[in-house]
């Protein structure tokens, strides 16, 4: 059990700098997720904490320690990679007890622990004299997964642990690990690329991007009022539609290309009142124009239309210049290529952002 | 075979069987020459069937193959076999050895003149003993091992290839594996042992069965550094049974004892033969 | 290509590397500029002093005609024994991809004798040839035919170089076949649907796509003839008759051992290194290019 806590820790490779200045209190037993693109420096980050990079500059603390120079092994933690990492010419028993047995902790200890693993894993006996490769990859997840608890850590790393899984073991696997934190109450950090793991593991999200966090906060949060263009691009699924517009003479008023104008959320938007905005609207946030609620954006022309089931998504071309829009409605509601819709959103589901820097927009306190 | 021909088939085992029976004439007619006694043998045309003198010839040339010389004494293949053997399994076990941690050392390390090692390594491909021949004699005489097992051994054991086919198995073993250990708490020697020894195992035994037999058939080397009688290799020891001037060879016993030099590898190779292909062609997972 | 991951340690890596770089500076790298040294010394009959000489050794070499008798024979051999070595093992090769029953049988039967000796298989051969008590000499004789490669040299050049292709065959045999097996059957019969019949078929799609074996081939087949087919001449005949078996390799451990002509015999050694670097660069370029296949 331990906090961690990152002070502008940052990464060079040679003369690129790949971490700019990172920081970040983890509380203990706290879950803490980190997202972005491929390429943002996620995983250097988080290999930097394992003690697999080198820490050009800033501290990284586990439980109030600092590690920058520690060994790996040193560091009281505990990792689960993305391929697994298993030892092929060792048993699944014999995988989780290395590390135990290097530590030169008794032999009956080791067992205890093992065991006690397998247990919570529901890994059976005859599972644990197998070798990796007669499992399936469920069960090397989860004997990676035992082999980073029976070292009994401060802290748990998972490097994108669920990218090698089929679509509905991912889901199932991603349940036992929400499951497994909780009950153990250990700190974890988590990379991931995916969406869904992002938002449903973590009690905290950091999105990374170019080595910079863009955005720190419980996943809803970030949800529902990301700091930048690129959080509310990243998060959320199908992605936010972005719209070129410009704040109304009044401030009271969003203005589109097409001549419509939204009213916007209440508070003072004054000070930005005629300036250019790059406008969000999430597809879930459009519905089919109805009195009373909102306005309408305007008129949708249906290109073509996905029919998951539950949802149907529509995808098409709004305003004067033909701006793409997606929208995400109910799954009974039917549109053909060429259809007309009406549609309309509220105002507090309106995003902002300052079209140069990507920040978000508000309101004059 | 796309096409279906019976009489291809048929044309195709007929060729393979004339393959066989070329490559495996000589080793019939020199089995057939170690089973007669000598006055049979000189007999024109030669025998072609197996004779009787299979026990007799087989124990003269295991106990006393090589008459004796000036002040020296016969001595037979046994003896022989077993220089042979030493220095076989010498050159496999210490080529395997020296080149197996050296390439650790280029792979899992980075260290100044990492590079020039490896280059160094590189260019004992290029100097086979044949053109060093002399040069490398005097140093070899000059620290005193001649007719010596580790005179037979160590000049041979550098050996950039077996280097250069461990570097390759050890990368491509995972990173992740490393890390793994790292994280465990292994240092670089208990990875070593503990994780690149056992992943390396089908490549060890792979290149001891090439190494093996590159042993057992040297023959340059041997005959510039061995003069003792007692140290000859088996093959070297089969060319001084041969050379005996005016006088008439004992071909059956000479044929006896090729017969001896030739089994060991052969086994190896016949037994061990999906290792030996690997080994060779670096094929096969 | 390089490793990610490695680990941390000043002293450990050298401990390693230690007896390799040993054994390669003490007898490869050490008397390897012993001899060149030499091969540019004039030393006296009695070894007691030495004076630099420039490159008269190899301008003597290029004057002997015995040398360059030597050269000639060794292009010679080692183009024919490359010659049968390949093509024996490839037709050979080719009908042992063609089997279904029995070809792990066959494999077997045909790659062991790369076990033997060189030496070992000169003796075998010279059983086969002697000309008192051989089967051939005597088989060819009744036709008329008399053998003796004792004083033959055109029968020693066919018996040497019989024996070193024998043995040679195995190890071609094996990459041949690897080779072929490694090509993909739909490809074979992409090219029967469109209509091209075996021959075609070989030349057209299984021999271009044999080419970098091939070529790896010639090249280890060359390196073979000019080094590993000490022991077959040793053994047979000596360099005879009359010098006609008198390769590079059997020349300068002749001059060297036997004659004890320092100078000579260090500049025929860097001739040789010449060759063999010549011939490893040759290997390594086209190792390198069938790595970006």
């Amino acid at each position: 059990m331990a906090e961690v806590n990152l002070r502008e820790v940052v990464k060079d490779y040679g003369d690129l700098r790949v971490i700019h200045g990172v920081s970040c209190d983890i509380r203990d037993g706290e879950f803490l997720v980190i997202v972005g693109p491929s390429g943002c420096g996620k995983s250097t980050l988080l290999r930097m904490i394992a003690g697999l990079e080198q820490i050009t500059g800033g501290e990284i603390a586990i439980g109030g320690r600092v590690v920058n120079e520690l060994e790996p092994a040193a560091r009281d933690i505990a990792m689960v990679f993305q391929n697994y990492a298993l030892y092929p010419h060792m048993s699944v028993y014999d995988n989780m007890a290395y590390g135990l047995r290097i530590r030169g902790l008794p032999k009956a200890e080791i067992d205890t622990r093992v065991r006690r693993a397998a247990g919570i894993l529901e890994l059976g006996e005859e599972l644990l004299r197998r070798k990796p490769r007669q499992l399936s990859g469920g069960q090397r997840q989860r004997v990676a997964m035992g082999r980073a608890i029976v070292r009994d850590p401060a802290v748990f790393l998972f490097d994108e642990p669920l990218s090698n899984l089929d679509a509905k073991l991912r889901v199932q696997m991603r349940l036992e690990i929400k499951k497994l934190q909780q009950n153990l109450g250990v700190t974890s950090i988590y990379v991931t690329h995916d969406q869904v793991e992002a938002m449903t593991l973590g009690h905290r999200l950091m999105v990374l991007n170019g080595g910079v966090v863009e955005q720190l906060g419980p996943p809803i949060a970030l949800y529902e009022r990301p700091a930048t263009r690129f959080v509310a691009g990243f998060i959320g699924s199908p992605a936010m539609n972005f719209l070129t517009a410009r704040i109304g003479a009044d401030g009271t008023t969003v203005d589109l290309p097409g001549g419509d104008r939204l009213p916007l959320p209440d508070g003072d938007f004054a000070a930005h009142a005629g300036r250019p905005v790059t406008l969000g609207i999430r597809p879930e946030h459009l519905e089919p124009a109805a009195e009373g609620i909102g306005v309408a954006v305007a008129h949708l022309t249906v290109v073509v239309t996905e029919q998951l089931g539950a949802d149907t998504l529509i995808h098409g071309h709004f305003g004067n210049d033909r701006s793409d829009l997606t929208v995400r409605l109910h799954g009974t509601v039917h549109a053909a290529a060429g259809d007309v819709l009406p549609l309309s959103v509220r105002p507090e589901h309106l995003h902002l952002f300052d079209p140069d820097s990507g920040r978000r927009l508000d309101p004059a306190a | 075979m796309v096409e279906n021909r019976p009489w291809l088939t048929w044309l195709t085992h007929a060729v393979l069987v004339i393959g066989v029976l070329v490559v495996a004439f000589p080793i019939y007619v020199t089995f057939v020459a170690s089973t007669h006694a000598l006055f049979d043998l000189v007999q024109v045309p030669m025998p072609l069937w197996p004779g009787d003198k299979f026990v007799d010839n087989y124990l003269q040339a295991l106990t006393a193959g090589l008459g004796e010389g000036s002040g020296t004494q016969a001595i037979g293949a046994a003896r022989m076999l077993f220089n042979s053997l030493v220095m076989a399994l010498g050159i496999a076990v210490g080529k395997i050895a020296i080149s197996i941690i050296a390439a650790f050392a280029i792979v899992y390390f980075r260290f100044p003149f990492r590079m020039t090692a490896f280059w160094l390594i590189f260019i004992t491909l290029m100097l086979p003993v044949e053109v060093r021949i002399l040069p490398t004699y005097k140093v070899v005489a000059d620290l005193g091992l001649l007719d010596t097992y580790a005179g037979l051994i160590v000049p041979l054991i550098a050996s950039a290839t077996a280097t250069f086919m461990f570097r390759q198995v050890f990368l491509a073993i995972p990173d992740e594996l490393t890390e793994a250990a790292r994280i465990d708490g292994a240092g670089p020697m208990r990875f070593f042992f503990d994780i690149v020894l056992p992943l390396s195992r089908t490549n060890i035994a792979a290149l001891f069965v090439i190494l093996f037999i590159y042993g057992w058939n040297q023959y340059l080397w041997p005959l510039i550094i061995t003069t003792d009688q007692s140290m000859l290799t088996i093959i070297i020891a089969i060319q001084r049974m041969l050379a005996v001037g005016d006088d008439q060879a004992e071909w059956q016993i000479v044929m006896a004892t090729a017969m001896l030099a030739m089994l060991p590898p052969v086994v190896v190779v016949v037994t061990m033969q999906r290792l030996f292909v690997k080994g060779l062609t670096g094929t096969e997972k | 290509m390089e490793k990610r991951v490695v680990f941390n340690n000043r002293v450990l890596p050298y401990l390693l590397l230690t007896p390799q770089l040993a054994v390669t500076l003490v007898f490869f790298i050490w008397p390897a500029v012993q001899a060149l040294k030499q091969s540019v010394l004039l030393e006296d009959p009695f070894g007691l002093s030495s004076q630099f000489v420039w490159f008269d050794n190899f301008i003597a070499l290029a004057e002997d005609p015995l040398y360059l008798e030597s050269l000639y024979i060794t292009a010679f051999f080692s183009g024919a024994v490359a010659l049968l070595a390949l093509t024996s093992a490839l037709y050979l090769a080719i009908q042992a991809d063609r089997v279904i029953r029995g070809a792990t049988l066959y494999k077997t039967m045909l790659i062991w004798p790369y076990a033997i000796a060189p030496a070992v298989a000169g003796i075998l051969w010279l059983l086969l040839f002697n000309p008192t008590m051989g089967l051939l000499p005597y088989a060819l004789g009744a036709m008329g035919y008399t053998w003796n490669h004792y004083t033959n040299g055109g029968q020693a050049q066919f018996l040497v170089i019989l024996a070193a292709a024998w043995r040679q065959v195995s190890y071609n045999f094996i990459f041949f076949l690897a080779g072929l097996q490694a090509i993909p059957k739909s490809l074979i019969e992409a090219a029967a649907i469109d209509g091209a019949g075996p021959a075609r078929r070989f030349w057209t799609v299984v021999f271009p796509l044999l080419a970098p074996t091939t070529f790896f081939l010639i090249v280890i087949n060359i390196i073979y003839a000019f080094f590993d087919t000490f022991g077959v001449i040793h053994a047979i005949t000596q360099g005879g008759p009359a010098g006609a078996t008198n390769i590079l390799v059997y020349k300068v451990f002749n001059d060297g051992f036997i004659g004890l002509d320092l100078g000579g015999s260090a500049a025929q050694s860097v001739v040789l290194m010449v060759i063999v670097i010549a011939l490893t660069v040759i290997q390594f370029r086209y190792i390198e290019r069938r790595v970006h296949y």
